[in-house]
């Protein structure tokens, strides 16, 4: 019965060549603050796309921009081919939302949060209650459906706030963040849905800071870095194109890395300096790295990963807003 | 907009015993006290016993209490800890049709206080007349006259404190000078005019009109009056909680 839950035209869509989503020069300045310095985002029928990014650097906002609860500086943005903001209830109809803080109706049982939810979009009475039997199904919620919101778990809520977002049968879910704050269990278990509604054909908006995440789910990544992206691809095209495969981190004295690092400059691998501290991204494998492990009682050498790559990125200076 | 409306009224329908006790017991508590205790002996005013003046006014005055402190503490909660309003500004619910519905729902709370009020005063001996039933918009209207200004406070607020400035410097002063408990007639001057102009002031001219059928009275500018203040404050309410939530 899960192949029901999933977006009604988006399976059906896929020959449709305008993207879902379309984002060219969106800029937006708070006061003095410039939060978004021309992004461009392009996001296909189908495909999960995560925005990636140290905290401020305008991920929320692109996305409230989208949804109309900011309003852009400069900038053109298109959902499903139409002009935000003139055609904005028109395409909210076709947008579901997970949003990063818990909104759910605390007034309201779990069914209800449902059902009140599908009349703000028109979604016939009968029609609701079976697409929310399917969705408390769908997401292991039916047990719960007439509990009080305060008495569900962080997990039940996050799923709550999932099945809420699907009522409409989003041809776009944007998903805010979706498993902030969650226990590995509960965010095995929203992955695992997930990847099941883009596997058929559901197009995702996904903004997250767990690489892990990113990494399961995104089909497309852009890194986003002070309102501009600076980085695009695949997860793992894009970190071994500007990383490498491998990581080695070397720790030792200062002149000993120094030395280390000068040696290392024929090879196909590029390096980082922190105190005390070497990171080597490896392209090709080298012999001077390997008579180097030799030397250093300190090595640690894994594959690398979108965390590796996010972090060469955007720094390791701790990011406050 | 009815969207908003009905979501409201779902909640109030699981705890409407404590929400009307709430609503209805000040107004209730004055007309004992004032009417009966004070009324003893007070004169008749305007032709009326004490108690049967100050009745229609306090009806009146429920629908405002109803009105005020459903779009200040109530919709100021679903603002800020519950994220209601951005939940339904999410979905193709504009701006305009959370506030309206907001605005009407305040009204409709408040106006269901007020029938109530008025169907219970044949308990204190107080009859009203067929015309009462033409006070049902009259006190619709001031519903959203006061929704709408709570909806203002809500749309500027910072904390519930912040509510204790609309109490104090404005519900409670309409209150006790819109001529609930004494005849502005009897004022002279600039005074007399200014307190007419009150919003409350007129709804409580015409819920004795109404109340008792005395239609020899000139209601025009009472209803002109509401409804300047209706347009008034809920396009300002609208403008301010769009202020408020879209940046």
């Amino acid at each position: 019965m899960h192949h029901q839950v999933t977006g009604s035209s988006s399976a059906s869509n896929r020959s449709d060549e305008r993207p879902v989503l379309e984002i060219t020069g969106l800029r937006k300045t708070f006061g003095q603050r410039e939060v978004l310095k021309g992004l461009n985002i392009r996001l296909e029928s189908g495909i999960c796309l995560a925005l990636l990014g140290p905290n401020g650097a305008g991920k929320t906002t692109t996305i409230r921009i989208i949804l109309g609860l900011v309003v852009a500086t400069g900038g053109e943005i298109k959902v499903f081919g139409k002009s935000i903001p003139r055609n904005l209830r028109k395409v909210k109809y076709q947008v579901g939302v997970v949003p990063q803080m818990d909104n759910l109706d605390p007034d309201l049982t779990v069914l209800e949060n449902l059902l009140i939810y599908a009349r703000y979009f028109r979604i016939k009475k009968a029609a609701a209650r079976q697409r929310a039997a399917e969705l408390l199904e769908f997401f292991a919620l039916t047990n719960r459906r007439d509990e009080i919101i305060q008495n569900l778990s962080g997990g039940q809520r996050r799923r709550l706030l999932l099945a809420r977002a699907l009522m409409n049968r989003p041809r776009l879910l944007i998903l805010d963040e979706p498993t902030i704050g969650l226990d590995p269990q509960a965010r095995l278990l929203i992955w695992e849905r997930l990847r099941h509604l883009r596997k058929h054909g559901t197009t995702m908006l996904l903004t997250s800071h767990y690489m892990e995440e990113v990494t399961r789910l995104a089909t497309k990544v852009i890194i986003i870095d002070y309102g501009k992206s600076i980085a695009r691809g695949s997860p793992t095209e894009m970190v071994e194109r500007m990383l490498g495969t491998e990581i080695m981190e070397f720790s030792g004295p200062e002149e000993k890395l120094a030395r280390l690092q000068k040696a290392l400059e024929d090879c196909n691998v590029s390096t980082e300096r922190l105190k005390n501290r070497l990171y080597v991204y490896i392209k090709q494998g080298c012999r001077e790295l390997d008579s180097a492990a030799m030397d250093f009682p300190m090595v640690i050498k894994r594959p690398a990963t979108l965390e590796d790559l996010f972090l060469k990125l955007t720094g390791r200076n701790l990011r406050e807003t | 907009m009815y969207q908003v409306w009905f979501r409201n009224f779902s909640v109030w329908l699981k705890h409407m015993r404590a929400s009307l006790i709430g609503n209805l017991g000040q107004p209730l508590l004055f007309l004992l006290a004032m009417g009966y205790g004070l009324g003893r002996s007070v004169p008749e005013i305007e032709g009326l016993s004490y108690l049967q003046f100050i009745a229609p006014g306090l009806v009146a005055s429920s629908v405002m209490y109803g009105a005020a402190f459903e779009t200040t503490y109530g919709s100021y909660t679903r603002l800020s800890t519950q994220g209601t309003f951005e939940a339904i500004l999410m979905t193709p619910v504009s701006i305009f049709e959370l506030a309206m519905g907001e605005i009407l729902w305040g009204a409709t709370k408040g106006l269901i206080g007020g029938i109530i009020m008025l169907a219970m005063l044949p308990l204190f001996g107080v009859m009203p007349s067929p015309w009462s039933a033409v006070l049902v918009p009259v006190l619709f209207a001031e519903g959203i006259i006061f929704s709408a200004m709570g909806m203002i406070m809500t749309a500027v607020a910072s904390n519930y404190d912040f509510f204790n400035y609309f109490t104090s410097l404005v519900i409670t002063p309409l209150f006790l000078f819109s001529g609930i408990f004494f005849s502005l007639k009897t004022i002279a001057g600039p005074i007399r005019n200014i307190l007419e102009l009150l919003p409350l002031s007129s709804v409580v001219l015409l819920s004795r009109v109404f109340c008792y059928g005395r239609l020899d009275e000139n209601i025009l500018p009472a209803l002109a009056n509401l409804a300047v203040y209706a347009i008034i404050s809920s396009w300002a309410a609208i403008f301010l909680l769009k202020r408020r939530m879209i940046k």
